[in-house]
């Protein structure tokens, strides 16, 4: 810039009329360039490249770690419930409530754009709930989760459950802090969806297909839902239940208690460690 | 349309390096996108002039540079590359593949203007 009339730009045709004194001697109605003289009037801005390498989720797995870390400390299991809108991930959440209460500690953070309605149905059972609501917002991110986390009681050797937004594709790529994402598809959807929306099958740990009481009536294959799960990530576990028969869902129980488990066996060395210090 | 939100991180990353720096203008920003990562990045060139919008890399060109997939195929016992997402092992077909590489959504580098020194006129 110059730095007596203050015209942007390193090159410019100096052609204007100066209505200024110059104390220094330079060309006018010539290009001036950087260096020329030793001096220039006109400078133009150092440009330099900075080399950065930073992962667009570090900040968000930076929140994620610290939630992890709070969730080890409370031997708390921490589940992120992912799906499309309506495949009944708060219904399953409501009668997986019921049947773990007085067996274990729960606790719900519910994420939706608007209105406590899902917290609300939550909070019939007894559980302790805070409703998350993202507004414009796609997903549920780790900060969010955090902030939450300040509000609600861990419950402590027990199991958090996260209900994340109804949406199969963003909710993927952000970590929480949880222990497994487990992916709910329910039977009134297609059966090539793990196709379709492959992101989200990979980053779960746990399929679960629900409304298996309307099997008779919808053209879905469960055998190859579960087949197109396992082409995107090979090896994942999936169960087929109805939270309204509780066809099926003592397997998923069966999960939970050995989840649990394995979290309080992984917290029990963090645990003497933390009496030791 | 989580490419919004990453966006976001995008702008906070580059303001963040643009004020250590002590630059006024951010005038290239580079990516680094897997091709079997989680965004688009056409869905990712939408969202970076609204994002940018007002701040320090208004304007600035954006680069998007594309980290090739790559996996182990459990079936044939070797790394492949993998050139998209669902397309399979280029060798049998398969789809029991572990991604190895290709998943990354990084800002590489930029290209920071600063305040040039004053002229001294001695």
């Amino acid at each position: 810039m110059c730095v007596t009339c203050g015209c942007e730009s390193g090159t410019v045709a100096h052609d204007h009329d100066h209505d200024h004194d110059h104390d220094h001697d330079h060309d006018h109605g010539a290009a001036t360039t950087p260096g020329e003289r030793g001096f220039g009037v006109l400078r133009p801005a150092v440009t330099r490249t900075v080399s950065l390498e930073q992962d667009l989720l570090a900040k968000n797995d930076r929140y994620a770690a610290g939630n992890r870390a709070r969730f080890a400390e409370s031997s708390v299991l921490a589940l992120n419930l992912v799906s499309s809108p309506g495949s009944g991930k708060t219904t399953l959440l409501v009668e997986t409530l019921r049947a773990l209460t007085g067996r274990h500690p729960v606790a719900v953070i519910e994420g939706d754009q608007q209105t406590r309605l899902d917290a609300d149905r939550i909070a019939a059972t007894g559980a302790p709930v805070v409703q998350l609501n993202t507004g414009k917002g796609c997903h549920l991110d780790a900060h969010q989760v955090g902030h939450a986390l300040a509000s609600l009681a861990m419950p402590a050797g027990g199991v958090l459950f996260i209900e994340n937004v109804g949406n199969l594709v963003c909710p993927a790529s952000f970590d929480l802090g949880e222990a497994h994402k487990v992916v709910v598809l329910s039977v009134t959807e297609g059966d090539d969806k793990p196709l379709k929306y492959p992101d989200m099958f990979r980053a779960a740990d746990l399929c679960l297909i629900t409304k298996s009481d309307l099997l008779p009536y919808v053209p879905f294959d469960a055998a190859r839902a579960a087949d197109n799960a396992r082409l995107v990530h090979p090896g994942l576990e999936c169960l087929t239940l109805s939270s309204t028969t509780h066809q099926g869902f003592d397997a998923w129980l069966a999960w939970l208690e050995r989840e649990l488990h394995a979290c309080t066996a992984r917290a029990a060395p963090f645990a003497a460690h933390e009496a030791r210090a | 349309m989580h490419e919004m939100s990453l966006m976001e991180s995008v702008r906070d990353i580059v303001e963040d390096a643009a004020r250590a720096h002590g630059a006024r203008r951010v005038t290239t920003v580079r990516l680094r996108i897997g091709a079997l990562s989680t965004v688009d990045a056409g869905a990712l060139r939408f969202c970076f002039d609204v994002v940018m919008h007002d701040g320090v890399a208004e304007g600035a060109a954006l680069e998007i540079e594309t980290e090739p997939g790559a996996a182990w195929c459990w079936d044939c016992q070797v790394a492949v590359a993998v050139l998209a997402e669902g397309a399979g092992c280029p060798t049998c077909g398969g789809h029991r593949l572990q991604v190895t590489g290709g998943t990354d959504m990084r800002v590489k580098d930029i290209d920071l203007a600063t305040e040039p020194e004053l002229p001294t006129c001695a």
